[in-house]
């Protein structure tokens, strides 16, 4: 028995050994990773932010409560919890902390500390910004029987609440520098992140340098990084090219790609998945004639996703065709399903025509309005020049109007816009979070068609409370069907992330979303 | 001459006073709310009463007059203000590219100017024949081509032969020499080759002109050496358009290179001028229309005193 064991270890190490992947290799410590941030940040609160760009730049320097296991993905593992446990009926989240975590000022971190951070977000004092507010509107008590132990206490329960957790944009601050001043984390940073914070030179980069007494032993393995702002396409693929810049972790269109490839051969390393983003075309319901569900309908029966997708794909970062949930992932509706929503029909001729008649009955059959769209490269401008294109051959005119990111996303959520190309930004899978932006406008403030639809209220808050996965699911399709066939806001296509990396960075984990991962801290480089 | 140099630099001061109204009431009816950007910019969603909070705190909700006074006001104690976008003093946000932007300028200017002589002196000289072809051939390129399109062709063929790249982080010159050149000498060759298309075409054309000006034949009558005509009466009157020209190209290279910037990734002017515009951060605009006026009127005045230099018939009295 004994040998047969021996035998079987043998056979597996040979195997493990066999296959193991060049990651596998032992961590080589020091270097300074140089990579590219293709935004800039205006600021540094991780709690007031939606964009990339933010976490980029802060999370190397903070920590969060627990995270996603990015190799085992979505799986959540503690970061600054050492270990959590969730009550039998979901209302009760007792969270230990690591023992001696110290903030980057020297000053030691306590369950106070997490108390004040979700507070913060909670509860936002007045000139705070917090987006994800109506998140943590279930946790109806934070509290702190010791330094070590938080304990949340739920109003309701809420079927995800471990997964928006382990939401990266829940940087953990010092309560000392909130009660100080409760906006400091907009300018300053101390965190218990692996890195403390360099300097930022505007316009330029950011750097981090070591945290020595990071509170996970032998992490990080780089001495510091540099984050560098290219906000220039080219710019960015001549610096990964020349060896300047080591990657770029939010992703490449595949032309760049193919460059790349091209350009360097067996030196640069792809890694490419389905990406938790997607574009979406919202309908103003507050204008004038979109308060028309027939309008709202033809506009979205006449866009070809599937032909869209072979042709799209190969020019942008588009590529998927989904629902409301990222094609491919436990809780999205399958192809063959579909296909039998509204909008999503493969045969182009009899949709058009149906798009053509509800137009004719809603009495605009020559539509005319202004598609309000970003103008990022990627994907905004091939996607707004296909929609207009698929709009125009049911005799729809759409002029496409492009703006920087700033004054765009200023426009949208104003409310100042007819059509718009929209995105969907996803962190996860999870239903709760996908979900929500389809919600009532003045429950959730990111859906931009600023409809008001108690229907879809009511589906999305029994699917929250709802622990029966097989359940959940057919609550998931309901609402997909409504929000359908009510056409407020549909998604055009889902996004491919294409991440290059130089062959010596390794420990960088590949992931559906750009918004994990960027802590850094099991980073090195094969030098 | 110090009684017009102090002339000139208190004429400075009205217009500077006219371009400091123009601009201030210029972005009030642009379209744009420098918080509604910020605020919502960055994908958030907030409530009227944030974005009220913040109007408040800046000092938006003031009336325009009282704006305008202490704008006037920061101008007068030399206070350009705070950037409404990044909350860092305008003086801070500028000086961190100027010194780029001013080295950038220099060395184009400097590369522009030691070429440019030679060459449109030489083509003026040797009118009709092959280097004048090549000369005029070389400078109707430099006009022609972009100087993006000129860097981003010195990036590529770097890339390709040399398979290396200049760095993509500023060092002052004053931290590393070295590491400072190597990334800047490639972006002030790509404006350089454009400006010393321009200041060489205009010298050339300059000297011909002045060849043929009778000082140059009683020179010649009087048996003075070629060389001495050339160098002494020909050129230097020759240059007289030509610093004018170089005057204002060395001016606009302050801000004016938001393109080339991009290709090569510099943190300059241009692109602080680009990205404050589409944030519509009104501070920060305001400070550097003011210091770029500031720059153009200062530079005009040194291109006059040139005159004097170069043309000892103008003096300024």
């Amino acid at each position: 028995m004994k040998s047969v064991l021996g035998f079987a270890g043998m056979l597996a190490f040979v195997l493990t050994g066999a296959i193991a992947p060049a990651d596998a290799q032992q961590p080589k410590r020091g270097g300074t990773l140089n990579f590219a941030i293709s935004a800039e940040t205006p600021h540094y609160d991780c709690h007031g932010s939606e964009t990339y760009a933010t976490l980029h730049f802060s999370a190397p320097f903070y920590s969060t409560l627990v995270r996603f296991n990015l190799k085992k993905f979505p799986e959540i593992e503690g970061d600054l919890a050492e270990s959590w446990t969730i009550a039998p009926d979901l209302m009760t989240y007792t969270f230990k902390l690591h023992p001696n975590v110290k903030f980057h000022d020297g000053t030691a971190l306590t369950s106070n500390d997490v108390k004040a951070t979700y507070d913060r977000m909670r509860t936002p004092p007045k000139g705070v910004v917090s987006p994800r507010q109506a998140t943590f509107a279930d946790i109806g008590t934070v509290e702190t029987p010791d330094a070590n132990t938080v304990v949340f206490k739920m109003k309701a329960v809420n079927a995800s609440m471990i997964e928006h957790f382990a939401s990266p944009w829940n940087c953990i601050y010092s309560a000392k520098d909130l009660a100080a001043d409760p906006n400091s984390p907009r300018t300053k940073i101390n965190g218990t992140g692996p890195y403390v914070f360099g300097e930022h030179v505007k316009g330029s980069h950011v750097t981090g340098r070591r945290n020595d007494n990071y509170f996970k032993k032998g992490l990080p393995y780089l001495d510091g990084f540099r984050g560098v702002f290219t906000l220039q396409a080219a710019a960015m693929l001549n610096a990964v090219q020349g060896g300047q810049l080591l990657g770029e972790f939010r992703g490449i269109s595949p032309a760049e790609r193919d460059r790349l490839v091209a350009a360097m051969g067996d030196k640069i390393r792809i890694e490419e998945e389905s990406w938790t983003l997607n574009l979406l075309v919202a309908f103003n319901v507050e204008k004038k004639p979109f308060d028309d569900v027939r309008v709202r309908r033809a506009l979205l029966m006449a866009i070809d996703r599937w032909g869209g997708s072979a042709g799209l794909s190969k020019i942008s970062t588009l590529r998927s065709v989904g629902g409301v949930i990222r094609p491919g992932s436990p809780l999205a509706t399958p192809p063959e399903e579909l296909v039998k929503l509204p909008g999503f029909s493969k045969n182009m001729t009899a949709a058009r025509a149906e798009a053509r008649k509800l137009l004719k009955d809603a009495g605009v059959p020559n539509l005319k309005f202004t598609l309000h769209n970003r103008n990022l490269a990627q994907p905004y401008t091939p996607a707004g020049i296909f929609l207009v294109d698929q709009w125009r051959q049911i005799g729809v005119t759409a002029d496409h109007k492009q703006y920087d990111t700033a004054p765009y996303l200023a426009t949208l959520n104003s409310g100042n816009y007819e059509v718009a190309i929209d995105f969907s930004n996803l962190f996860m899978d999870d239903s709760t979070l996908s979900l929500a932006k389809y919600l009532s406008f003045d429950r959730s403030p990111q859906n931009l068609s600023r409809a008001i639809d108690r229907e879809l209220d009511k589906l999305y808050d029994a699917h929250v409370r709802e622990r029966d996965v097989e359940k959940r699911k057919g609550m998931i399709r309901a609402f997909e069907r409504r929000v359908f066939e009510q056409a407020y806001q549909q998604p055009i296509l889902w996004w491919h992330r294409i991440v290059p990396t130089h062959k010596t960075l390794m420990g960088w984990e590949m992931s559906p979303s750009h918004n994990l991962g960027a802590q850094l801290e099991t980073v090195w480089l094969n030098q | 001459m110090l009684r017009y140099t102090l002339h000139r630099l208190l004429m400075m001061i009205p217009t500077l006073l006219g371009v400091a109204v123009l601009v201030f009431f210029m972005l009030r009816v642009i379209p744009g709310d420098i918080v509604e950007v910020k605020l919502r910019g960055d994908g958030g969603t907030v409530s009227q009463e944030m974005i009220d909070y913040e109007r408040k705190r800046l000092g938006l909700d003031k009336p325009l007059i009282y704006q305008f006074g202490d704008y006037m006001y920061g101008l007068a104690t030399f206070n350009l203000g705070i950037s409404m976008w990044t909350e860092r003093p305008v003086t801070e946000e500028i000086s961190l590219r100027l010194e780029l932007s001013l080295q950038v300028a220099i060395m184009a200017t400097l590369f522009a100017v030691l070429l440019a002589i030679p060459l449109g002196t030489t083509a003026a000289l040797m009118r009709g024949t092959w280097v004048d072809y090549v000369v005029r051939i070389v400078t109707i390129g430099g006009l022609s081509i972009p100087s993006f399109w000129f860097g981003m062709l010195i990036m590529m063929g770097l890339l390709y032969y040399w398979n290396w790249l200049p760095p993509i982080t500023f060092t002052s010159i004053y931290v590393d020499p070295v590491a400072n050149l190597t990334q800047l000498i490639w972006p002030a060759m790509a404006v350089g080759y454009r400006y010393c298309a321009v200041v060489a075409r205009m010298i050339r054309s300059s000297l011909l002109e002045v060849l043929n000006e009778d000082y140059i034949r009683t020179a010649r009558a009087k048996g003075v050496f070629e060389k001495v005509i050339i160098s002494r009466h020909a050129l230097r009157n020759a240059l007289l358009p030509a610093i004018t020209v170089i005057g204002i190209e060395f001016a606009f290279l302050i801000g004016g290179l938001v393109v080339t910037e991009q290709v090569f990734n510099l943190n300059g002017i241009g692109k602080l001028f680009v990205q404050s515009v589409a944030r519509s951060d009104f501070t920060l605009i305001q400070g550097m229309v003011m210091m770029l006026a500031a720059f153009y009127v200062f530079v005009n005045l040194v291109v006059d005193l040139l005159y004097a230099v170069f043309d000892p018939r103008i003096r300024y009295g």
